[in-house]
């Protein structure tokens, strides 16, 4: 796994602290152009990977990148699925079983409904590997060795108990795209936990790790101690809390944090990115 | 161990199904609703009980408080016959279509000392919080003029709308959906307006109900309110919701994630000086023990299982807020129109 990734928020208006300042990014980053501009800066300081929602636009730039091998030969996505709100959206619009009928075409959901009694477990399988292929399809051809799942399915699934789908989904990614499943967590500590139970050693998970706490359900302590325990191959993100850090403090911190293995953060200029990464460069004494 | 049954598992029955799941104090013990194929799978992983009949479950498992996430149009019935039963409640918002029910539900809950709480959970959201703190300790003088918005898109095609949100009678649309948020958010604020001056309810793609709302209001003191609300504005990736305080001394403009106060000079306030305050979440939100979708949404069910745990009917969210919240919602409709062809 890269040790240091190239996240997304920034260009699909996500900003945890300012609804304006995300406002301002989305309209920067309208055309898939000045995210490419952002994302070559990024390579060309060496970073390698982008982890990314699987966002409609996200589909644009894979299309690029697989058109210009020569350029992008050691490009990776760590694709982040699914688009959430695409899902949120419609649920509050047609309901739960309309949804899964417009993102899982091929009749699935008619074939579940009708044998709801009978064989719902794998049928529960099934239906999660149409929708997974569903999410994936874009990025057919270009690398994608670990395919997250978001928080919120991660969390949702957590809550709920239904720990074994953790493990049907890593099942499916690493059978059918020879991926490593990596999973985005607010409730690392529960996470950890759930996931071994379900069978899944040594889980790659992602999860916010910053100075102040901020949405690390559990507390930093239990934090610091799942991450140093050797039990998972976790990466950091939102470690600036969305800017309520001051980068080079926040950077700090984050380093010193023992068993960390990569750090994910999102910048919108050549000089953030490049001073980011020195940051953590030299925090870790990888420069 | 405390047993909750969920009534209505949609999307926000899911949602509560799992913060429940995760809480260390409750089991969740049974689970009905009407769509088989979400009950039976939801049964197979995890090995809950499931019913189709609410009576049925409330009669049988042993439950010591239940959600109530089904259409609106149901809450009073389904919350009436829990309560008769004994049960705490937590239904979704709003409360009821007709103020008179929500008020006999809020008696009923009291009568019998159970907890009684309604889904408005931006009373939990710290920057909300924060700003109601500051308009009662008086940090702005005295408010003259609030005004709620909320913007996002849930109806962005015409045709759209299959389920029980797309239809009137069964408390469907922006008003009752989506502006209520709205409207208790500035009732927390600012207390219950005293009356609706006029409102226009609009319709843009909805065929059954309204899709935007716009009203002015005036509060007992004097001051005056608007309310905008439009829930097929495409611009907006999830729901924004914004209040503004306007007081003599000051304002606050408050979102989810930034209270930017404003103070004039001479003014100041504790740590807000005159001229802009910024505080953001990150400072004002207490942290939760299990985080889905966003704090607030763990946090009221942590303030309804230590209302429960306290055999309190008196709380923050209860349905005697939630009255006034429809009180004002059924003068929204009535001042637009609502049930005329519009």
């Amino acid at each position: 796994m890269e040790r240091i990734l190239f996240g997304d928020n920034q260009f699909f208006g996500v900003n945890h602290m300012s609804e304006e300042k995300a406002r301002a990014q989305a309209m920067k980053f309208r055309d898939t152009a000045a995210i490419m501009r952002v994302l070559d800066q990024a390579y060309d300081a060496g970073i390698k990977v982008f982890m990314c929602t699987t966002h409609d636009r996200v589909g644009e730039i894979a299309d690029i990148v697989r058109a210009n091998p020569a350029r992008y030969r050691d490009f990776e996505f760590y694709p982040c699925m699914p688009y959430a709100h695409k899902y949120a959206n419609s649920v509050g619009e047609v309901g739960i079983i309309e949804t899964l009928r417009r993102f899982a075409p091929g009749g699935i959901v008619e074939t579940l409904i009708k044998g709801a009694i009978s064989a719902v477990t794998q049928d529960t399988e099934r239906l999660m590997q149409m929708l997974v292929d569903a999410e994936l399809k874009r990025f057919a051809g270009a690398k994608t060795p670990i395919v997250f799942l978001q928080n919120v399915v991660t969390d949702l699934l957590l809550g709920l108990g239904m720990h074994d789908v953790l493990a049907m989904f890593a099942r499916h990614v690493e059978r059918k795209y020879g991926a490593e499943a990596g999973f985005i967590t607010m409730n690392l500590p529960m996470l950890v936990g759930a996931l071994e139970r379900a069978g899944i050693e040594r889980p790659i998970v992602c999860a916010n790790v910053n100075k102040i706490g901020f949405r690390m359900c559990g507390g930093i302590e239990a934090y610091r101690e799942v991450i140093g325990s050797g039990r998972c191959r976790p990466i950091a993100m939102s470690v600036l809390a969305s800017g309520a850090i001051p980068p080079a403090e926040a950077i700090e911190w984050v380093c010193g944090m023992k068993g960390l293995q990569s750090i994910v953060f999102g910048a919108s200029s050549k000089a953030n990115i490049v001073q980011t990464k020195e940051l953590i460069e030299q925090c870790w004494g990888t420069a | 161990m405390m047993r909750a049954g969920l009534i209505g598992v949609g999307k926000m029955g899911l949602s509560h199904y799992a913060i429940l799941g995760a809480h260390p104090s409750v089991e969740v013990a049974a689970i009905c609703d009407s769509a088989g194929y979400i009950t039976s799978a939801l049964r197979k992983h995890t090995g809950v009980e499931t019913y189709k009949d609410y009576r049925k479950m409330l009669d049988e498992a042993h439950l010591d408080c239940v959600m109530v996430a089904t259409p609106t149009s149901t809450h009073f019935e389904v919350a009436s016959y829990a309560l008769e039963r004994g049960c705490h409640v937590f239904v979704e918002k709003p409360l009821c279509l007709e103020p008179e029910q929500s008020l006999a539900l809020a008696e009923l809950a009291k009568s019998r000392k159970l907890a009684n709480q309604v889904g408005y959970h931006n009373r939990f959201i710290g920057t909300f919080r924060e700003t109601r703190r500051l308009v009662r300790a008086g940090a702005i003088g005295d408010v003259y003029h609030v005004g709620g918005s909320a913007f996002g898109q849930v109806v962005i095609r015409p045709k759209s709308g299959s389920t029980w949100r797309s239809s009137r009678q069964e408390g469907g649309g922006c008003l009752h959906d989506y502006a209520s948020h709205v409207v208790d958010l500035m009732n927390f604020v600012a207390g219950p307006p005293e009356r609706v001056l006029g409102a226009q309810l609009r319709r843009i793609f909805s065929k059954d109900v309204e899709d935007a709302v716009y009203a002015t209001l005036r509060y007992p003191e004097g001051a005056s309110g608007q309310l905008e609300t439009n829930w097929s504005d495409e611009s907006y990736r999830k729901m924004s919701t914004t209040i503004t305080v306007y007081g003599t001394r000051g304002k606050i403009v408050s979102d989810r994630q930034e209270c930017r106060v404003f103070l004039r000079s001479g003014a100041e306030f504790e740590r807000y000086t005159a001229g802009w305050t910024i505080r953001y979440i990150t400072d004002l939100q207490s942290p939760v023990a299990y985080y889905l979708r966003g704090e607030e949404y763990s946090a009221q069910i942590d303030a309804f299982v230590h209302a429960v745990q306290a055999g309190s009917a008196e709380h923050e969210n209860s349905f005697a807020s939630a009255y006034e919240t429809d009180r004002a919602i059924a003068m929204i409709a009535e001042k637009g129109g609502a049930g005329e062809g519009r």
